[in-house]
């Protein structure tokens, strides 16, 4: 792909929008459609795209397999976390009515901050599927 | 306070205990912590059971949003069972894993593997506590997923390509099951159970509901490996690991039964009863038809296998034939059989998996052939396989003899005279090939040139010992077995069916 500066100019321009419209999916998740799994998946393009480009092992710089791992490990921790917090807090699991006073901050909190788990989760999953599919063989 | 948040944390603690193993990396912590979270499951699995057992069932809202529109997690007394029996099994495997699995995983998947362990025993309970359908799915596919990746860790390519084929067939299975939700949602709008069961009688008579209990019925037989939808288990539990075919013959299969059960006895029979349409389940029906040939074919298939592990997968084919058959009699007799033989069979099957997985890490082979002499070179391995085997034919004094007892009485009381002469022909074919290990083991001495064989490690050998000696308890002892799955029956049948 060296030569193709078309490729190369373009997707230069693309990834930080891309970026930045995954962020706006994931935190307009709660008022209009998306959420953490498109965020995720969206999220996830632009690292692909740039391996697309760029090629695998520049992409692997950026999200080493330890990071991604760990990534998708957190995610899952933060969702049920939550939940554990709910409980800790004297409510059932995932009542997130316990997390603030006002009945519609908490819901928003705890609805934010599951998705945020379920975003980094896709994310992190995602890449490491493309990752391994590409890196196949070598 | 705690004690109220059980059923959530009963599948929660699984859930977040998962990733920690990603984080803890080496293989020892990963194990000690996976080892704690499995006993954790198995307490709380109790203490839900005594709970029941003392206070009638719980009903548990998730998020604290009323059912039908929230969450609902139910435990009754056959969700106990059911939770006792899979966080038990799970608790044994995992105790016996560390030295199987360090021989049959590259070390630096160790971690990664006790996470998947985690995951699916997250999903097999979740489908166990579950009052929601739906729900029910998201934890059928997180349990599936993670197996598929389980059994994908086996050694060889034969293994990928076994995960592969059980993932395609598993995906058909739990996408038939989500249409057949989906179909009873767009009748009745509800996806709880127990407001489904009470809205689906006046639907009953849509070609809607009928499509919907045809999609529930084979993609939950694919899931269950009823035959003839069974043909992606015996290659799944022959080339998977053996700590992971052990906890999947003893698990996997039978929740799917019991969801069956759930669906079809609980859920929809009322709506079959109203609309006088003839029920998924009922005599003469498809349903025992394939049980019957289940039992046989399973069996008979077993006897060729030059593999054990592939011939007690096939074995596993047939006593899944057995537990429809009971539980198709739908009367408390036949019912309390079919879950007396998920739980004794549970028992079976994990003993004799692990004898296996125990004769695997010593001579590295599974072939029924490479097991000569080793009645004298591993006598407590073999000593536990045989009592396993005695149990899956139903030798008087072992757990498999009740449950067969019961499901022979079962066909009596229907009148069903040919059903059990058939039990008894197919148990036949299981002292074949249940002899054919034996004779093999004992009575072959082992080649000259053979290297020196040990006795499997005492790790291995005490959680072998204890679910070998449970299928003498539960053959003697038959008040927490049968005793539990006879008033789960009865209180499953409660409302007028025959």
């Amino acid at each position: 792909m060296r030569h193709h500066s078309v490729l190369r100019a373009s997707a230069k321009i693309l990834i930080p929008p891309i970026l930045l419209f995954a962020l706006y999916v994931q935190f307009h998740g709660d008022f209009g459609p998306g959420g953490g799994f498109q965020a995720g998946v969206i999220f996830a393009v632009a690292f692909i795209l740039y391996a697309l480009v760029f090629g695998l092992e520049k992409a692997r710089r950026v999200a080493p397999p330890a990071v991604t791992h760990s990534l998708s490990a957190l995610g899952v921790m933060i969702y049920a976390g939550v939940g554990f917090e709910n409980v800790l807090s004297g409510g059932n699991f995932l009542e997130y009515n316990v997390m603030a006073h006002e009945h519609h901050t908490a819901q928003h909190l705890g609805i934010f901050l599951v998705e945020m788990g379920v975003g980094i989760t896709v994310c992190a999953v995602m890449i490491t599927i493309f990752f391994s599919f590409a890196g196949r063989g070598r | 306070m705690i004690a109220d948040q059980l059923p959530a944390l009963q599948v929660a603690l699984p859930l977040i205990a998962a990733p920690f193993c990603v984080f803890l990396r080496r293989p020892l912590p990963a194990w000690g912590w996976a080892m704690a979270v499995t006993m954790a499951c198995l307490g709380m699995a109790i203490s839900l059971l005594l709970a029941v057992l003392h206070g009638g069932p719980i009903s548990y809202h998730v998020g604290d949003w009323d059912p039908p529109w929230g969450i609902e997690l139910r435990v009754d007394m056959l969700t106990a069972f059911v939770l006792v029996l899979v966080s038990g099994i799970g608790a044994l495997v995992m105790a016996y894993a560390r030295e199987s699995v360090r021989a049959e995983i590259p070390s630096e998947r160790h971690a990664l593997f006790y996470a998947m362990y985690l995951l699916c025993l997250t999903g097999l309970l979740g489908m166990t506590i579950t009052g929601d359908a739906f729900n029910l799915f998201v934890f059928l596919e997180i349990s599936s997923l993670s197996t598929y990746a389980m059994v994908g860790l086996g050694k060889g390519r034969q293994a990928l390509l076994a995960a592969y084929n059980y993932l395609i067939l598993g995906t058909v299975g739990a996408t038939f099951y989500v249409l057949g939700v989906g179909l009873l949602y767009m009748i009745t709008g509800t996806l709880n159970m127990a407001d489904l069961a009470e809205r689906l009688p006046a639907v009953a008579n849509t070609r809607t509901f009928v499509a919907a209990a045809g999609f529930l019925a084979v993609g939950l037989s694919l899931k269950l490996a009823l035959f003839p939808l069974h043909k992606w288990l015996p290659p799944a539990y022959a080339h998977a690991p053996s700590v992971v075919t052990a906890f999947l013959a003893s698990t996997a299969t039978k929740v799917s039964l019991y969801v069956l059960i759930r669906i079809f006895v609980e859920v929809l029979a009322p709506a079959f009863r109203a609309a006088h349409l003839p029920g998924p389940l009922s005599e003469g029906d498809v349903v025992t038809i394939l049980a019957l040939v289940a039992m046989f074919s399973g069996s008979f298939v077993a006897i060729f296998q030059a593999d054990a592990k592939r011939m007690l997968a096939y074995s596993s084919v047939a006593q899944i034939g057995y537990m429809v058959l009971g539980v198709s009699m739908l009367t408390v007799t036949g019912l309390s059989a079919g879950l007396v033989h998920m739980f004794n069979h549970a028992i079976i099957k994990a003993t004799l998996f692990l004898a296996v997985g125990c004769v695997f890490l010593r001579i590295g082979s599974v072939q029924v052939k490479d097991m000569a002499g080793l009645g004298k070179r591993m006598p407590l391995t073999m000593a536990a396989f045989v009592l396993g085997g005695l149990s899956l034919i139903g030798i008087p004094g072992t757990g498999g003899f009740v449950s067969k007892w019961q499901l022979v009485m079962g066909a009596f009381e229907k009148g069903w005279w040919w059903a059990a002469l058939l039990i008894g022909l197919s148990s036949l074919l299981a002292v074949v090939y249940v002899w054919k290990v034996v004779e093999v083991a004992y009575f072959k001495p082992a080649p000259k040139d053979a290297p020196p064989v040990k006795e499997a490690p005492i790790s291995m050998l005490v959680p072998l010992a204890l679910i070998a000696l449970c299928n003498l308890f539960f053959g003697l002892q038959t008040d927490w077995s049968l005793g539990v799955a006879r008033a789960a029956a009865a209180s499953l049948l409660g409302g007028g069916t025959p």
